[in-house]
Parts: structure tokens; sequence; C-alpha cells
């Protein structure tokens, strides 16, 4: 019973034990006694799916693998998505009308990885982006190659890098990495409203 | 608030660790549970409704566990409602509970938020490859330290304020014994010279992975009044709020998102606070990331628009200072994501309760438990006071 008497609340400790699960005595089982404990099985598992895209994700995956970029355009706002979902989050409206964006685009910000998290033997370190497509409102992210990782800044212009004609697929790894095209650096009072 | 209050009268959690191990998942939910229910002086007997949260399933590879956890949940014949907000999910949790109670529906409810880390591979879940949508090539971090790169940029903040935040709540932890993470030894030069992960943020400025489950046990006035008279003081809430907004909307400020500025300010209206710095004693903030306190600091109104740092800086969120954030070591000392927005709120209602033990806060009357989630798109939040609202 708790002390109700007294006006101070009792100091928090850890309860002893594992309350929910008694130890169990096992001790009639010789057998048990030499045998190493499981703490746990590692498994592997590989899924396969079938992806419905919808209409949207449709037209851009078709666009991607003919190397174009197509963004779609709020009515209300003007404001163009990519990838497109359809349907912009602002209004609510469905995106009707398609816009052909260019195949360039301008850091917004980035970071510098120093761990390979994509499981293919990135070199470390490695920047990850926030790229402002050309013709787009919205940055996606992307990897910046063939500049060292501490000379990039928001701003930079780049190209992106295309896997090979013969491997195009519907698929955003038809874009490789992005990388410096050479422009001049956009001013980044021109990219206050991306990020 | 409307016609009911509601006051938390049980806190129950489990020790936060990398492995838990000696537990089954639905063990654990059962031991915090208990813990729960033992601090509320109630049995399941004399719960009436379930309400849990916990991050994506993927994060765990066991689906909609909810199903065959009824029992290990004491639901059985009981209704049992499941929320899903990503990363804020148990503060929404806690929140939707409480409505039950407040809305008069119910008169005690409990309510659970937990997650298994060890199961599975909460990082890699983040970041696998889908071909038909954009690649996050980084992982969490790699997804929101961008974002913390403008902030710097945007306040000039010196480079060294993530690493004082990290150190803060890392120390904090020492003194919460639940905290997954214990570092004796951390020090200023051991965070700074850890790992850069994804510059900005490095190694010792990251959450951990954890295993661990919170459950509080709500209830309405006369529960609270009951608690109260038996010496057991509850936490009462002044005002609960929780917001959300597109994650891929063009034009969608993501160092200070709108929808977390509304929450705050609307949270702050059902809890007549007009001025936070002054009025709110403690503050437990999801801060993940080193560099979000000062972020959230801006984004929730203690601080001007690019001067949170300095409140960092000056040592007015250390434990001493006269806004302590995260005295419990918060989550980048503590992070079963599906828990870790509830143990925002439960460690919140433990300072106003006067049991947070030797993190506790002296005299501490009012505070805000904050939780974020997702591409920092969904917010809850609440606040507790020692006081009836």
């Amino acid at each position: 019973m708790t002390d109700t008497t007294s006006s101070e609340p009792a100091p928090i400790e850890i309860p002893e034990g594992v309350w929910s699960q008694p130890e169990v005595d096992m001790s009639a089982i010789e057998e048990i006694a030499s045998v190493e404990s499981v703490r746990s099985v590692r498994a592997f598992a590989s899924l396969t799916y079938d992806y419905t895209p919808g209409l949207a994700t449709t037209r851009f995956l078709r666009a991607i693998k003919e190397k174009r970029l197509v963004g779609e355009r709020c009515s209300e706002t003007g404001k163009v998505y990519v990838p497109p979902r359809g349907v912009s989050p602002v209004s609510g409206m469905p995106t009707t009308e398609q816009v052909d964006l260019g195949l360039d685009g301008t850091v917004v910000s980035f970071c510098v990885v120093n761990l390979d998290f994509t499981g293919n033997a990135q070199e470390i370190p490695y920047v990850s982006a926030l790229i402002l497509v050309d013709g787009s409102d919205i940055p996606i992210y992307g990897l910046v190659r063939e500049i060292p990782y501490n000379e990039v800044q928001p701003g930079l212009r780049l190209k992106s890098v295309w896997v090979e004609d013969s491997e195009m697929t519907t698929s955003f790894e038809n874009i490789k990495w992005w990388a410096p095209n050479g422009e001049p650096d956009v001013p980044a009072s021109e990219l206050a409203d991306y990020v | 608030m409307g016609a009911e209050r509601v006051a938390v009268v049980g806190v129950g959690q489990t020790k936060y660790t990398a492995v838990r191990g000696d537990v089954s998942l639905p063990g654990l939910l059962r031991e915090a549970t208990f813990r729960a229910l033992e601090d509320a002086q109630m049995t399941l007997a004399d719960i009436d409704a379930i309400v849990i949260g916990k991050a994506p399933d993927f994060f765990e590879g066991i689906m909609v566990p909810e199903y065959s956890f009824v029992e290990a949940l004491g639901a059985v014949g009981k209704p049992i409602f499941r929320v899903h907000t990503a990363g804020s999910v148990s503060g929404s949790t806690a929140i939707v509970a409480s409505g039950l109670i407040e809305s008069g529906v119910h008169e005690r409810v409990l309510t659970i938020g937990w997650e298994m880390q060890s199961c599975s591979e909460a990082m890699w879940a983040l970041s696998f490859n889908m071909p038909f949508q954009q690649q996050l090539v980084a992982g969490a971090g790699g997804y929101f330290a961008p974002y913390i790169r403008q902030y710097i940029a945007r306040s000039n903040a010196p480079d060294d304020t993530g690493v004082l935040v990290a150190l803060k709540d890392r120390q904090n932890a020492l003194k919460n014994p639940y905290a997954h993470l214990h570092e004796h030894d951390i020090s200023y030069e051991s965070v700074k010279e850890s790992l850069m992960l994804w510059d900005p943020i490095r190694y010792s400025e990251t959450c951990p992975s954890s295993d661990g489950a919170i459950a509080l046990i709500l209830t309405n006035e006369a529960g609270g009044d009951a608690a109260s008279a038996e010496g057991r003081p509850p936490a009462w809430v002044h005002g609960t709020s929780f917001r959300s907004e597109p994650a891929m909307a063009a034009g969608r400020d993501q160092v200070s998102p709108q929808a977390g500025k509304d929450c705050a300010a609307d949270v702050y209206r059902q809890a007549g606070i007009t001025n936070p710095r002054e009025q709110i004693d403690v503050v437990e903030m999801y801060v993940p990331f080193s560099w979000y306190e000062p972020m959230w600091l801006e984004n929730l109104g203690f601080a001007e628009e690019g001067t949170g740092w300095q409140l960092t800086h000056d040592g007015v969120t250390a434990m001493d200072g006269d806004l302590p954030i995260n005295c419990s070591g918060g989550v980048l000392s503590t992070n079963p994501i599906g828990a870790s927005g509830m143990i925002r709120f439960g460690e919140a209602a433990l300072q106003v309760r006067g049991m947070a033990g030797e993190h506790q806060i002296d005299g501490a009357r009012t505070a805000l438990g904050h939780a974020y989630g997702g591409a920092a798109q969904f917010y809850a939040m609440w606040v507790v006071g020692a006081d009836k609202p």
C-alpha cells in the first residue's frame, strides 16, 4: 500500500525484476544447462512487388525513360511539382497541366555524408543535396559528384548525369548523380523560398 | 479545454536500451503498463479503453501488432484505438487518449507508445531504394541535415551550438535511470571530435536506436482528485494540440514549419500562456539531432527567429537555467521512435508531479511536452500543470 500520510512523492527507482516474465525454473531439464541461449536469429528475406504508380507518376516515369523530366502545375498557386503526385498538396486540386522541366538544377542545401547509406560502395565522403530542377518549384534529393565535397555550396549549378541509353528504364535510377554544369552560381536570395 | 478535466495519474517506463533481449515485445508493453498501473494504484480491470501508438510497422517488421497484442495490452473486450503520425505518434496518441476523457466518453484510459528497434533497422527502413521514388541516399540524418545547414546560414549560429546541446542532454541523461545512453565520460571535446556523419551533424549529436515502452494512465477530474487526496499528485492537462502540413508542398519552410508554430499557438491559447518563456517552467522537446533545440526554441516561440542558439549558449536550457530543456536526456539519449513522443509528454507530467527524481526541476508547476515526426510535418504538444486548469 502507498503511504498516504506523506506529502512527499516517493523517489523514482527502476523496479526490480521484470514483472511480465518471472524467471522459470528449468533445473529439472538437464540438457538445457549446456545449451547456448539464442538471443536473435537474422533471417534474410526477398520480396517482389507489383507497383501501380497512378496516372501522374506513370506520366513521370514514362518520360524519365525518354530522358525527360516532367512536372505538374498546381492550378491555384502555379507551383510546379516534381515528382508529380497528381494532386496539389496546397490546394487539394488535381494537377492536370504537365510541364517539361530542364535537365539541369541548382543546389538549394546539402549535407556531406561520411557513412555509406546507399549500400553500393559510395566514395566517402559524398554529398547529398536538395536540388531544384530547372522549371520546378520544389527541390528533390540527389547525389552530387565530380566536384570535391568541400566545394559544394548552395547556388551551385548542376547537370544531371544519366545511365547509358541502353539501360534507361522507368526509374529514378536513370539519373546516376548530378555534377557541376559550369554555369555561375545562383545568388542565395533567389533560393530563399525553396528550403 | 472541454467539459471534463484530464489528469495524468500514472507513468510507467521501461529501461531503455539498444537491445532489450530479455523480454518479448508484448512483455515490454506489459512492463511499462504495470509500472503505470502501480503508479496510479490501479489494475487493468479499472481501465475503460486503450490507445496505442508506434512508428510505422516496417520499422519493427511486425505488421499490425495490435491484433496479436490484445491480451498483453489488457484490451480484451475493451475499445482499442491506434494512432499513426510517424515519429510524433505517441504524443498524438496521448492526446487522443486525453480527448476520450475530456469528451466524457471514458473515465480511465491507458495509453502506450513503444518501439523495439532491435527487431529491425529503422535507419535502413528509411533509406531503402524504391526505383519509382526519388532517392534519399543518406538515411534520416541526411534528410534533416540540409535544413539544419540552412538554419545555421540564416541565424549565423556558432558551429558548436549542436555540440553544446548534445553534451547537455547526454549529461542530463546520467540523472535518469531509464535513459538509454549513460555516457559518464562525455565531454565537449568527445562530442566535437566524434565522427561527422552528416555534416553538420556529428555522431554524438544523433539519437540512438532504442528498445522501450512508456505507458500513461489518464483519468477524469474525479480520478485526479482521488489520487491527489491519497498523496499522489496528478499532472493536470491544460491544453493539447496536434497539427500537420503536407510534406511536399512548394514554398514550405522546413527550418521553422508553419504547422509547428500553429500547434504551439493553439496549445498556449488553451493553457492561457501568453509568454511561454516566462510561464513554462520546463520543456521536454523532441530533439533527435542536436541542432533541433535552437530550431524548435524559435518555432515554439521561446526565442525570436534567428536567436534560439543564444539560449543554448547562455545556459538558459540547462538544468540550472531558467528554461530547462530535456532534463530526462531527451531523444538524443533515448529513442524508441514510437515511444519518444509520449516519453516527452510523460516526463513533462513527472516534472509537474514532482516525481522526476534526480532530474527534477524544483518547483516546476507548468511543463510543455513536444513531439514532431515524419518530414517535420507532424506536431503534437501538451501543456501539463501541477494546478487544475
